[in-house]
Parts: C-alpha cells; sequence; structure tokens
C-alpha cells in the first residue's frame, strides 16, 4: 500500500530523516514510536509531499509520488489526522466534516457524514457547534472524522491521543480497530507506545532520524529495549 | 500602583511639552536677509500647555478611563440582545435587505442632485468593499493594493472609448474581466507570501500601478488624466442634451419630456445600484459554494486545508481574482461617473479607505460592510466644516471602534444550511 525507500528529508540544510525505509501493508495497522523530535511527524508529512523527500522514494499504491504535490497527493484515497488535530476552529462540526469531502459529490458527502455520525455518536449531538468551542476529545474525533469524509484506503495519524484522558484515548483506540474491520489500512504514530503496539499489526521504532527496530506489534512490546526506553521500563 | 502612575503620567505629560512645543511654539521669522526665531502667540504657548495637562490628566485616570470605555457594549443594544434562531434571522435579514433595496430605489425621486450623485459614489464604494471583502476578510489575504484593479477597470473604459469609442455597456465586463486578468497574474508570484509580506508587496503593487499611470504619458495622458468618457446609454438613449453618436436617440426626445441634467445622475444612480446588487448577490452565492468554504477553510488553517487535498495556490488565488474583478467593475462606473479620471484618484489613500470599510464592518459581514460603506462615505460629507481634520477624525473612530466593537459594526454570523430536523 505504502512504501518508504530509503528517504532523506531536509529542513533547509538540515537532515531530520536519514534514509528511512517503512512498509505499510493493505488492510494492516502499522504503529510508528519514537521519542520527542525523532522525526515521526516529519516522516508523515513527508508522505504527504510537504516536506518532499530529498531522496528515496515514496510509493502509494504502486505509484511513484516523491514529487507529486502535497493537493494531488491527498486526493488520491490517503487521509491524514494531523498533529495536534487542526480543525476548522470557526466552522461547524459540520462544516468541517464536509470540508473533508470537498471533492465528493453531495451524495457520496452524506452517505460518509451518516457513517461518521454512527462511528461518533458525539458529533451528531454536537453537529452545529464551532469546532473550536469543542473538548480536546470532540475535537480528535472530528478531526478523524473529517479525514474519513474523503473515504480513503489509508489513513494516517499522527499522535491521535495527545493531550486526552485516559478513557477518551481508549474510545479512540477502540475506533482506530473498526477501521481496520471496515478494510482502512492504518499507519499510526504514537507517543502512547503501549496501546499503539498493542493494537499494531506491526511496529517501527524511529530514532532520531533513523528506523532502529522493526517487528511486530507484540514481539516489539515484549523488547526489552522498547520497554526500556518507551515504556517505562 | 498609584506613585506607578503618576510617574507615568508625568513622563507622558513631558514627551508631550517636547514633542509639541518646538514644533508649534517657534515660529520662523525673516528679518531682512537673516531668519530669526521667535515665540509663538500666548494661546499656542497655553495651547500646548493644555494638551499636556490633557495628557497627563488621561494617563494618571487611564485605567478608570478605558474600563468605562470597555463597560460601552452594555450601552450598545445590538450586544446584549439574544442571538436570533437562524430561520428567524435570516427572515429579518431578508425582509431588511428588500426593505434596504425598495427604499435604494425610492431614493433618487425625493433626493437633490448631489445627494443623488453622492449616493452612486457610496454604492461604488460597496462594490469595492464587497469585492475586498472576500480577500481580507473571506479568504484572509491582507491586500494593500487593491486601488490598483479599480484603476484597471476605471482605465479600461477611459482607454477603450478613447481609442475606440466602446460604450459604456462593452467595456463594463471587458474592465472587470481585465481587472481579474491583472489580480491573476499578479496574484501568482505574490501569494506565495503571507501576512506581513503580502501587505507589503500588494501595496507597492497597488503604487507601481499608480506610477505607470502617471508615467505612460502618450497612452494614459499622464498627470493629466483622460477626460469625455462617455456616460452610459440606455438602449441606444442618450442622456446628454444633444445626442453625441450616430444612431443614438436621446433619452427626453424619446420619451417627450423636457431635458434635465438629473435624468443622467439618476441613471447613473441606477445602474450602480443594480451593480452592487449583483455583486452583493454573486458573492453571497459564492461564499455558499465550495470555493466559499475553501477560502474560509485555508483562512482558519492552511495545513489543515492542504491536507484535505486544497490546492493554496489556486483557492487564494480565485479570491484575489475574484475580488479584482468587482473592484474593475466599481473602476467602470466611476470612470462613467466622473467622466474624468486621473492617477490622482487611485492613491494608496483609497486602498485604505476601501480597507477601513471592511474592518469597521466586521471582517466577512455583508451588511456590516454595506453599512460601514455609507457611514464612511457620507460621514466626511455631512462634516464639511471639518474636513481638514477627517483624517484626524477617521483615525480617532478606527481606534475606538477597536476598544468598543473589535469584530467591527456588524461581525460575520455564518451561514449554515440546516437540514430537515429529525423528529
Ligand atoms: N518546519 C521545520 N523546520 C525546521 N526543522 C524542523 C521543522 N519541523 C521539524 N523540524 C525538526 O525536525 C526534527 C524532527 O521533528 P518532528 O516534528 O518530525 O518530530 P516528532 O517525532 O514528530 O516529535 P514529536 O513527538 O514531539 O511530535 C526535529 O529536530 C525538529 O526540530
Ligand atoms: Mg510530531
Amino acid at each position: 500500500m505504502l512504501v518508504l525507500e530509503d528517504v532523506h528529508t531536509h529542513y533547509g540544510k538540515i537532515e531530520a530523516l536519514h534514509g528511512v525505509s517503512v512498509e505499510v501493508k493493505k488492510g494492516e495497522i502499522v504503529s510508528l514510536i519514537g521519542a520527542n523530535g525523532a522525526g515521526k511527524t516529519t516522516l508523515l508529512m513527508t508522505v504527504c509531499g510537504n516536506p518532499q523527500a530529498t531522496s528515496g522514494r515514496v510509493i502509494l499504491q504502486g505509484r511513484d509520488i516523491t514529487r507529486d504535490l502535497t493537493s494531488n497527493i491527498m486526493r488520491s484515497g490517503i487521509a491524514i489526522v494531523p498533529e495536534g488535530r487542526r480543525v476548522f476552529s470557526g466552522l461547524t462540526v459540520e462544516e468541517n466534516l464536509h470540508m473533508g469531502g470537498f471533492f465528493n459529490t453531495k451524495s457520496e458527502i452524506r452517505k460518509s457524514q451518516d457513517h461518521v455520525y454512527e462511528l461518533f455518536p458525539r458529533l451528531k449531538e454536537r453537529e452545529h457547534q464551532r469546532a473550536g468551542t469543542m473538548s480536546g476529545g470532540e475535537q480528535q474525533m472530528l478531526a478523524i472524522g473529517r479525514a474519513l469524509m474523503s473515504k480513503p484506503n489509508m489513513i494516517i495519524l499522527d499522535e491521535p491521543s495527545l493531550g486526552l484522558a485516559p478513557l477518551v484515548i481508549k474510545q479512540i483506540f477502540e475506533i482506530i480497530g473498526k477501521l481496520r474491520e471496515e478494510g482502512i489500512t492504518v499507519f499510526l504514530v504514537e507517543q502512547n507506545a503501549h496501546q499503539a503496539l498493542n493494537l499494531a499489526d506491526r511496529g517501527y521504532v524511529l530514532e532520531t532520524g533513523r528506523i532502529r527496530l522493526h517487528d511486530t506489534g507484540k514481539n516489539l512490546l515484549a523488547n526489552p529495549d522498547v520497554q526500556n526506553a518507551y515504556l517505562g521500563g | 500602583m498609584a506613585a506607578h502612575n503618576l510617574k507615568h503620567a508625568l513622563f507622558c505629560a513631558i514627551v508631550t511639552l517636547i514633542i509639541s512645543y518646538p514644533i508649534l511654539g517657534f515660529n520662523l521669522a525673516s528679518e531682512g536677509t537673516t531668519v530669526t526665531l521667535e515665540g509663538a502667540k500666548t494661546s499656542t504657548v497655553v495651547g500646548v500647555l493644555l494638551a499636556a495637562v490633557i495628557v497627563f490628566l488621561f494617563q494618571l485616570f487611564r485605567d478608570t478611563l478605558m474600563g468605562s470605555l470597555r463597560q460601552l457594549p452594555a450601552v450598545n443594544p445590538l450586544t446584549n440582545r439574544k442571538p436570533m434562531e437562524q430561520s428567524k434571522r435570516l427572515k429579518l435579514d431578508s425582509v431588511l435587505l428588500t426593505l434596504m433595496i425598495i427604499g435604494a430605489l425610492i431614493w433618487p425621486f425625493i433626493a437633490s442632485r448631489g445627494a443623488v450623485d453622492l449616493s452612486t459614489l457610496v454604492l461604488i464604494y460597496i462594490m469595492l468593499a464587497l469585492g475586498l471583502n472576500v480577500v481580507v476578510g473571506l479568504a484572509g489575504l491582507l491586500d494593500l493594493g487593491y486601488v490598483a484593479f479599480y484603476a484597471v477597470g476605471a482605465y479600461t473604459f477611459a482607454l477603450l472609448s478613447q481609442y475606440y469609442g466602446v460604450s459604456f455597456w462593452f467595456a463594463l465586463p471587458i474592465g472587470a474581466l481585465l481587472a481579474a486578468l491583472f489580480g491573476l497574474v499578479l496574484g501568482f508570484p505574490v501569494l506565495r507570501l503571507r501576512g506581513d509580506y503580502l501587505a507589503i508587496v500588494t501595496l507597492g503593487f497597488g503604487e507601481i500601478i499608480r506610477i505607470l499611470l502617471n508615467n505612460m504619458t502618450n497612452l494614459t495622458g499622464g498627470p493629466n488624466g483622460i477626460g469625455g468618457i462617455p456616460d452610459p446609454t440606455l438602449f441606444g438613449m442618450e442622456f446628454g442634451r444633444r445626442v453625441k453618436e450616430e444612431g443614438n436617440t436621446s433619452f427626453h426626445e424619446t420619451f417627450g419630456i423636457a431635458y434635465s441634467g438629473e435624468h443622467k445622475v439618476i441613471f447613473l444612480y441606477l445602474i450602480a445600484l443594480v451593480l452592487a446588487v449583483i455583486t452583493a448577490i454573486a458573492i453571497r452565492r459564492l461564499m455558499r459554494m465550495p470555493v466559499g468554504r475553501a477560502w474560509e477553510a485555508l483562512r482558519e488553517d492552511e495545513i489543515a486545508a492542504k491536507s484535505l487535498g486544497l490546492n493554496r495556490t489556486a483557492v487564494k488565488l480565485s479570491a484575489f481574482t475574484i475580488g479584482a474583478f468587482f473592484a474593475g467593475f466599481a473602476g467602470t462606473v466611476f470612470a462613467s461617473k466622473q467622466g474624468f479620471i486621473s492617477p490622482e484618484s487611485f492613491v494608496f489613500l483609497e486602498s485604505a479607505i476601501i480597507l477601513a470599510i471592511v474592518v469597521l464592518g466586521g471582517m466577512g459581514s455583508q451588511m456590516g460592510v454595506i453599512l460601514a460603506a455609507i457611514a464612511v462615505t457620507i460621514l466626511p460629507e455631512l462634516a464639511r466644516e471639518f474636513s481638514e481634520y477627517r483624517m484626524l477624525i477617521f483615525g480617532a473612530a478606527m481606534v475606538l471602534m477597536m476598544v468598543w466593537r473589535p469584530q467591527g459594526l456588524l461581525p460575520m454570523r455564518r451561514i449554515h444550511i440546516e437540514l430537515k430536523k429529525q423528529e
């Protein structure tokens, strides 16, 4: 589904990714964990073409998208829930969702909207509320819902549990599990290593711009190095 | 706290003295070949001292004063009102709009010629402000050179009529389209910039257009401008005393009424009114279309908008181009109304005034923009005696607004489409 081959990404002269190779297969949940500043967000944004990789290749569904425009990449069956949610705070919940289905027809939008409300009944209740006035958890649900509106084959989530209460985190992870059942491929970046690896089929550990470890979720959870560094010993 | 205030107030008073006394308190007088400095009249000195005292007192009691100023919204009838239900509000909105349009239609037949002429100018400003509102209010692009597109529209008509004898009705769409084309071509490199940088570059661009018009003397007549721009015709009927162009008839002869200069003024007003209404409706439509939502989304959060597949440049360019289009519209009407244009009509101050209308009206709100356009154009006319202090009053009004009602006269209330109610 998504393949990164020896990807290098720079911010100006500074190299943030030093040759990263990652593969996400169709139907999988793949988790990427790593410390602050490891380059997780950079990796995801490189997939979206903002910034573009300076060398290496990014292949989405068999097509090389390394040099594609962000706007084109994001219309080819992939959706991202960006770090920090980034809902349109002045727009209502419904309008936010409609923005997510910007390139779809009216009837498609209606369908996906109903589907999102099914996944998140809470959003339905708040349909006409301004997104900016909602709680962090609700905003995160909205951000995920908005990403789902374009009916993606693959969804990328950047730290969806950031700053949320344990109960809400649990809910979010349940939804992510549900997405897999619907056949959506999930690429998940998390600080919350325990839950992320538990849910994942496979996992990667990123350290200062390099992939350190790569294994199944279960094995990584059992790995002493991972336990020490990311699971609090 | 009090001691600190006192110190601060003293400091401000002294600064006032230091700044104003040398400027106002001395006069240069020539005595033969030498120039001597002499003290000003006592009244001026007293005035300066008085100003210092006022500054001192204001600074001393600033907290209390500003505090009570902030209480003012309670006096404002609009603020403490509960928000109306959406359906009720929309109904009221449309009733109000209809009344306004009916009033505007009757107006030229009861008002004096001068008042109608001024109203035409108000309508032109409404068009301009509605267009700029798309760029600044909706898309969030600070454009300080908007007047350039106004100039393009006006000069398109002026030049076309001068060199090719093109009539108003032909020039109107051409002027608007050409202005839009300018917006497109100039927006393309410029819109990569953000915020302040964009503001500076558009400001420069506005000046460049004006300077070009000033210096391309053989084409535009330079500072002398272009005169003899024809009035609009009504189905081939001219409004002058005598018919200028062959094949046309004259309005008063066709209808068998006495010639009156007022006909033309009223006709121009009505044209401006129709165009302003068209502008308002068109932009209202656009706001509800996907492109309108894209403007807002991009203004709210660029990264999120991009992550949804929106093309940043395309969305911004569309706002810039559409804004320019309506400025071109307004420019054509302006040229026709004045009959004469010169670069002087398109200085930076014009851009600033249009921007002030948008800000005063409450960014994004159409009704607010319309009210602000009326206020900003008419108030200086009412206060003719103070015309020297126009800019001063203007500035003071802006400052007061920002303290009192920073969201503008009528801040934008977003319209959302309500789907069928369940249960
Ligand atoms: N826009 C930018 N310009 C310059 N450097 C950047 C930029 N964005 C990120 N970086 C740098 O790239 C490195 C990786 O940052 P990145 O945001 O990808 O980390 P992260 O793993 O997502 O961290 P976190 O868990 O805190 O979100 C950091 O050293 C950061 O300072
Ligand atoms: Mg990050």
